[in-house]
């Protein structure tokens, strides 16, 4: 593994931003190597520059802090990525990304897994996908559904705002039916597509439909579903981070939009395998989680 | 299955005899076999110590495809699986080739334009995967006759292509391909081609080399961007902020990427000169006034039409190339010195041979470039119709 994952030319050291300068050292693995990180640990670490892509008050943001935060092992972890909002924010963290095409996210993360696990057999070697809906419900579904099929050894990540946020709004599968959005003049005309069921009965291990309302809850399925990967087989998790911009709500309005939505389209669903339920319990035991 | 941990200083996993590209090209000894294409290519990634392939069917590369697969349950081939569809396949082996392996796959007509997208792509992200494209006509109308339109479509893609004529040149440029893929300094994709069906189900005699000995492995730190891996620092490429940032820099990232891929291409050149001994091959009359330029399985009918206007005294030679990207040109001036008629004899509608050799020779060379014969949708080019085209060409209404 390589622990100097983000390093500033000396050159420019003087003249970078703070900010920078603390996504090397506190976002750094070499530096807390010893003690993994944790949601604890957010308010004194960096995992995100604040001049990042994101719109003011985006909750992606926050949640891609909460995934980053959760990672059981980001040293050797690999985050792929697809177009998208989602795939602005990678250029400002500190961790391994790919960004490919628009939706191959899945296949492409399926290569370096089986890769990995070839070159690198006794290294634990973590591939988490995260993408927008849009690149996970739509272009990219096939992909996403048959890596499920195939057993891969990956977590998959859905950053849900329920729109094709990053071209301008338009709907997407994950569209509540009836709202209007650009490409949907009349209002949506199918319902959502219930992405953690399908990843349920396409032989996910372990699936979540949440929101990132409460970071606590997110760390912990992050990590649960990781650590599932590694071991048992692909997991899937369906996280509501609206688009503020496009279903026009204020910057500091995105909790709260989150929070109602707790108890609505994104009321909790979680679906774990009798050998997943089986490993989390060791885990447990072992102070893995 | 095999364990990369089972490979030493001197063996693969699957204890072959690690040697030189050179060696097992050009000085391993050599047994005479009978095979087809599809069966070839399974003897030459035998001995290529291959980290990983995906597969996916379609015909006529199918049956390499899961030969190569039978070679992965044999312990030659480290990690192997059937994709969903061909852009599937091609994204999975950018992920396979990213995260450090020696990757091939195999695939033909509509295959290749579904998984368009993926090849430059793959060349952006200076991957040394290797694509054994086995050509097919492109729908619609449904076909599956051989064809060599694609190879149009494939052209601009930034990845290198070379071409072989026949099952023996399918067996030593599949090896020699991994070999100049992988020069640091080169380190780009390779688009190995041959006709499907006349190539791919064609049994002809081919010398092989024993198979206990196989190509030294592939080192992904010699790379000029480090694999994905976790360690090493990852490619700048795949984390800086994207190029779609419209500013200056943006544009001049872009623009200088998309040049270094294809000075890449371009170094190329002497590395296949060696391996492939000459970008071009020349059969045929010194003193001939008409040439042949041609690819392919044309090469081989151009051929037979040079012997039979022999019979009639008319001198020809034929100008095979065996690199397309890098194209040859050089080379192609220097054999079409003295030349009055070329014509290039292609498999497909469009004639893509013809517009680049027209490109490379033009205000260069006097000669009058004939685009034809071409035949399209799986029909055969015997030789009498390229025999017709020059005749009607030197003795004008009388024909052949």
């Amino acid at each position: 593994m390589a622990l100097d994952i983000y390093k500033i030319n000396p050159e420019f050291r003087d003249i970078m931003p703070q900010e920078i300068i603390d996504l090397e050292e506190k976002a750094t693995w070499s530096v807390n190597r010893d003690t993994p990180r944790g949601i604890k640990e957010l308010p004194d670490t960096k995992e995100l520059l604040e001049e990042h892509s994101l719109c003011a008050g985006c909750p992606e943001a926050a949640a891609l802090r909460y995934v980053l935060s959760a990672l059981p092992k980001p040293e050797d972890t690999i985050i792929v990525n697809s177009t998208g909002c989602t795939s602005l924010m990678f250029p400002h963290i500190a961790l391994h990304t790919v960004h490919s095409l628009f939706g191959n996210q899945n296949a492409v993360a399926s290569g370096i897994k089986r890769v990995l696990d070839w070159r690198f057999p006794d290294i634990e070697k973590d591939v988490v996908v995260l993408a927008g809906d849009g690149a996970t419900v739509d272009i990219g579904l096939d992909y996403t559904l048959q890596s499920f099929f195939r057993q891969e050894n990956i977590t998959t990540i859905c950053f849900d705002n329920e729109v094709y946020a990053n071209t301008g709004g338009q709907e997407s599968g994950a569209t509540a039916k009836g709202q209007v959005f650009k490409m949907a003049p009349l209002g949506k005309k199918f319902d959502k597509v219930p992405m953690w069921e399908l990843a349920t009965t396409s032989g996910c291990h372990y699936s979540v439909n949440m929101t990132a309302s409460a970071p606590k809850a997110v760390a912990k399925a992050v990590r649960e579903a990781i650590l599932v990967a590694r071991e048992i087989g692909p997991t899937f998790l369906n996280i509501y981070t609206p688009c503020i911009l496009e279903i026009g709500l204020s910057a500091n309005e995105g909790l709260g939009e989150m929070k109602d939505q707790d108890k609505d389209r994104f009321a909790s669903y979680k679906y774990v395998s009798p050998e997943a339920e089986e490993f989390l319990k060791k885990c447990k035991e072992e102070g893995r989680i | 299955m095999s364990k990369r941990s089972d490979m030493t200083n001197t063996h693969n996993w699957s204890g072959q005899k690690l040697v030189s590209t050179d060696y097992l090209l050009f000085e391993a000894p050599r047994e005479k076999h009978f095979m087809t294409g599809s069966e070839v290519l399974k003897e030459a990634m035998k001995r290529c110590t291959v980290d990983a392939s995906v597969s996916y069917p379609i015909t006529p590369q199918s049956e390499a495809a899961h030969l190569i697969g039978e070679l992965w349950a044999e312990g030659y081939v480290g990690t192997y699986f059937r994709g969903e569809n061909e852009f599937g396949v091609m994204s999975e082996v950018a992920g396979c080739a990213m995260a450090g392996a020696r990757t091939v796959t195999t695939t033909s007509g509509p295959g290749t334009l579904r998984a368009m997208e993926n090849f430059p792509q793959w060349s952006g992200t200076r991957i040394p995967c290797q694509l054994v494209l086995m050509a097919r006509g492109i729908n619609s109308p449904l076909t599956i006759q051989p064809d060599n339109l694609e190879v149009s479509f494939m052209l601009e893609t930034g990845c290198m292509i070379w071409y072989a004529e026949n099952v023996q040149e399918l067996f030593d440029m599949s090896i020699a391909a991994f070999t100049v893929a992988e020069k640091p300094d080169v380190h780009v994709p390779i688009i190995t081609v041959v006709d499907g069906f006349f190539v791919s189900h064609t049994r002809e005699a081919v010398m092989l080399p024993a198979d206990d000995i196989a190509l030294e492995p592939y080192d992904p730190y010699r790379a000029p961007l480090p694999p994905i891996d976790s360690e090493t620092p990852p490619g700048r490429f795949l984390r800086d902020p994207f190029v779609m940032k419209s500013n200056y820099i943006s544009y001049a990232t872009h623009a200088s990427w998309q040049w270094e891929v294809r000075s890449a291409v371009e170094r190329s050149r002497p590395y296949a000169e060696h391996y492939l001994k000459g970008l071009i091959h020349i059969t045929g009359e010194e003193d001939a006034e008409i040439a042949f330029v041609t690819c392919g399985t044309a090469s081989n009918q151009a051929k037979e039409a040079h012997r039979e206007l022999m019979k009639l005294g008319i001198k020809t030679k034929v100008i095979k190339l065996r690199t397309i990207r890098p194209f040859p040109a050089k080379e192609l001036l220097a054999a079409v010195e003295g030349i009055k008629h070329i014509f290039v004899p292609e498999f497909n509608v469009v004639g893509w041979l013809e517009k680049e050799v027209r490109k490379e020779l033009y205000n260069k060379c006097e000669a009058d470039i004939v685009g034809g014969p071409r035949v399209a949708g799986g029909m055969s080019m015997p030789a009498e119709a390229i025999i017709a085209e020059v005749m009607e060409k030197i003795n004008p209404g009388k024909g052949a």
